[in-house]
């Protein structure tokens, strides 16, 4: 980052995030469950709709450096890299919050050793897994020659680079040539596993019959939507405020041809989510339609309306198809930034208010609990473990973006 | 309508025949199921209750409720009650989607689950179309008194098991639901709600034998089941 102030304050940031996040951590291994707000009824809470939406901000990502890697798009070249560290990152945030979610963290191990393939969570599981090892191999080859390169730099940046190198050494144009063969491999593999890892997310809710409002067939689709639209939000805004060569044209002309595609991405957003909502309304049965009401006039009624709705698409689309702002890196990075904070309600949205419903009527006056109930609001520990995995992803972020070869290439560099 | 039926004492002792007669088979040829009499219900609650004090089921994990409802306006209103246990289905949906096959149907035809393999993650409560299964959060109904009471702290053996709830250790982290109560039936003895149900609203027992007197029950009487567009084929009935 060229501006020092702002780095300072980022770092201050992200250190407080993750003081904070030590005191979540400290309460939720030492309280197991007890302090956590998610109940009998709504028995997921903030962090499976976190996870949801890391996972999607890394599918997004990847899907996008897959645009440059497998289908050769030469105009977003210069943010593939960064695309696809974006999505290394944001998957291990996703993976950090549905670890701490399990019941029995200790046991994370058996969906290796005993999945059960009839469980679209041992699916979701087994397809990230081959995905986050295909992102390490694909990133390690498209920066091979460059870890080689950095190793020769003083200080941490070489250190790590030598580390990452592995030993390789060869330099030579035939080897960056295999080197260029094998990310167009692992990228074009990349792409359908990643479809079907996001949208097995999608299956994982749909195919629950038990919850109508889950239970659709455009549930896997809705989720690769929103992948591509969150994803490319994100990196829309990371590349149109920290990249090394802002103010010049190829950085302005670069983030308003991001702003088109994130352009084209909200429109089909709007579209499939207008799909879904108008279709369970009208089709008004009461267990499909009171999750949405829910969301549309509840007590959240705002993360629906000024987020979902505002955010993600009001105003992504009047920055993107406004002349003097469309053409502006600074708005364009605003619309990406507002997608990216939208996200969060959306997925908020999708996990919450569809089990907010009793599955039989008078259930919930049934049980005397606490935890039998239709209001779910996140505890203190819920919030501060996230801010804390959210820190610490910030802090891998930036500490990734200035010791390792990622940042945006520009013609200068 | 069978005499038996309303003969309270012979239908304890007529469940218990029928019970014995059953665990002579292979199991695999038993198939359990329960009848629950929605006109004899009063909502007293025992078979919560009795299911607490058998299964010592802490704050919030209930195996079996009494719905509650009050039809119509004052004063031409009636309360219907609707005991719910888990359905024991024979199409489980909470079985399909748990991710390391910590759930299953038994041989005998009762939805067990896996202390020792279950991860907590939950998937199945989602899964469940009649709120049947709750997660142990690990709470005491007398935390925050000068002592948690030792009936709660007491061992319970469900599944045969010998276990005492400790953070951090199972069943506390796990998803828990109604198992027919088969540490018991292994013993001869009735699940705990139908023992303790004081209207006689609820019979258990073999349903693959035709002379139990669930078979009987389901023969004579109107029955259904809940939710049965779902195709998850219960195996609790209910006479009204």
């Amino acid at each position: 980052m060229k501006n020092k102030g702002l780095s300072y304050a980022y770092w201050a940031v992200t250190l407080l995030m993750l003081a904070v996040g030590a005191v979540g951590w400290y309460w939720r291994v030492t309280a197991g469950h007890q302090m956590a707000n998610y109940g009998e009824l709504i028995v997921w809470g903030l962090w499976v709709a976190m996870y949801i939406y890391f996972i999607g901000l890394s599918a997004g990502a990847f899907l996008i450096s897959a645009l440059v890697y497998a289908f050769g798009v030469e105009r977003f070249r210069p943010i593939a890299r960064l695309a696809l560290f974006t999505a290394l990152i944001a998957l291990l945030m996703a993976l950090l919050h549905i670890w701490f979610d399990l019941g029995h963290m200790s046991r994370f191990y058996e969906v290796y050793t005993r999945p059960h393939f009839y469980s679209m969570m041992a699916w979701m599981v087994w397809l990230y897994t081959s995905y986050f090892v295909l992102l390490l191999f694909e990133f390690w080859y498209e920066t091979r020659q460059d870890f080689i390169r950095w190793g020769k730099k003083p200080g941490l940046a070489g250190w790590l680079s030598r580390i990452l190198a592995f030993g390789s050494k060869d330099l030579s144009p035939e080897s960056r040539k295999r080197d260029i063969k094998v990310v167009k491999v692992l990228g074009s593999i990349g792409v359908p596993l990643a479809i079907m890892f996001h949208g097995g997310v999608g299956a994982l809710f749909g195919v629950i019959s038990a919850r109508p409002a889950w239970h659709s067939g455009l549930y896997p689709l809705l989720f690769l939507v929103s992948a591509l639209v969150s994803g490319g939000g994100l990196l829309t805004a990371i590349y149109a405020f920290i990249a090394p060569n802002r103010g010049t044209p190829e950085h302005s002309s670069l983030v308003s041809d991001l702003g088109k595609l994130v352009l084209g991405l909200v429109l089909l957003d709007i579209l499939f989510t207008f799909a879904e909502y108008s279709i369970a309304l009208y089709g008004s049965i009461p267990g499909d339609v009171a999750p949405l009401l829910q969301v549309m006039t509840g007590p959240f009624w705002y993360v629906f309306w000024i987020g979902q709705v505002g955010l993600g698409m009001v105003v992504p689309l009047l920055l993107l198809t406004i002349k003097s702002t469309k053409t502006n890196a600074f708005w364009v990075g605003v619309a990406g930034l507002s997608i990216v904070i939208a996200f969060v309600g959306v997925r908020l949205n999708i996990v919450i208010p569809p089990l907010s419903v009793p599955e039989l009527k008078g259930l919930v006056e049934a049980v005397p609990s606490p935890r039998m109930t239709t209001l779910y609001v996140p505890s203190t520990m819920e919030w501060f473990l996230s801010i804390g995995i959210v820190g610490l992803g910030m802090a891998l972020y930036a500490l990734g973006y200035s010791l390792l070869p990622v940042k945006p290439e520009s013609k200068e560099a | 309508m069978p005499v038996v039926v309303n003969q309270l004492e012979n239908a304890i002792v007529r469940m218990m025949d029928d019970l014995e007669r059953a665990l002579q088979k292979p199991p695999s040829e038993r198939r359990w199921g329960m009848v629950i009499d929605l006109t004899k219900c009063v909502a007293c609650d025992a078979c919560t209750v009795s299911c607490k004090a058998e299964n010592k089921t802490p704050p919030g994990v209930n195996y079996t409720v009494v719905i509650k409802e009050e039809v119509g306006t004052y004063p031409n209103v009636r309360s219907t009650f609707l005991p719910r246990p888990c359905m024991h289905c024979e199409n489980p949906p909470c079985v399909d989607v748990c991710p390391v096959s910590a759930t299953w149907k038994s041989e005998e035809g009762i939805v067990v689950i896996d202390y020792d393999v279950c991860i907590g993650c939950r998937y199945c409560v989602t899964a469940c179309p009649y709120g049947a299964r709750t997660f142990d959060f690990g709470e005491f109904y007398t935390e925050g008194t000068p002592m948690i009471a030792p009936y709660e702290t007491a061992p319970t053996f469900e599944y045969g098991e010998e276990r005492t709830r400790t953070e951090g250790e199972s069943p506390i982290g796990n998803v828990r639901k109604c198992n027919f109560c088969v540490q018991r039936l292994h013993e001869g003895l009735l699940p705990a709600c139908i023992n303790d149900c004081i209207g006689r609203a609820r019979y258990f027992g073999d349903l693959n034998d035709p002379d139990s007197l669930v078979s009987e029950l389901l023969r004579e009487r109107y029955s259904f089941k809940l939710k049965e567009d779902l195709g998850t084929d219960p195996k609790v009935f209910y006479l009204s």
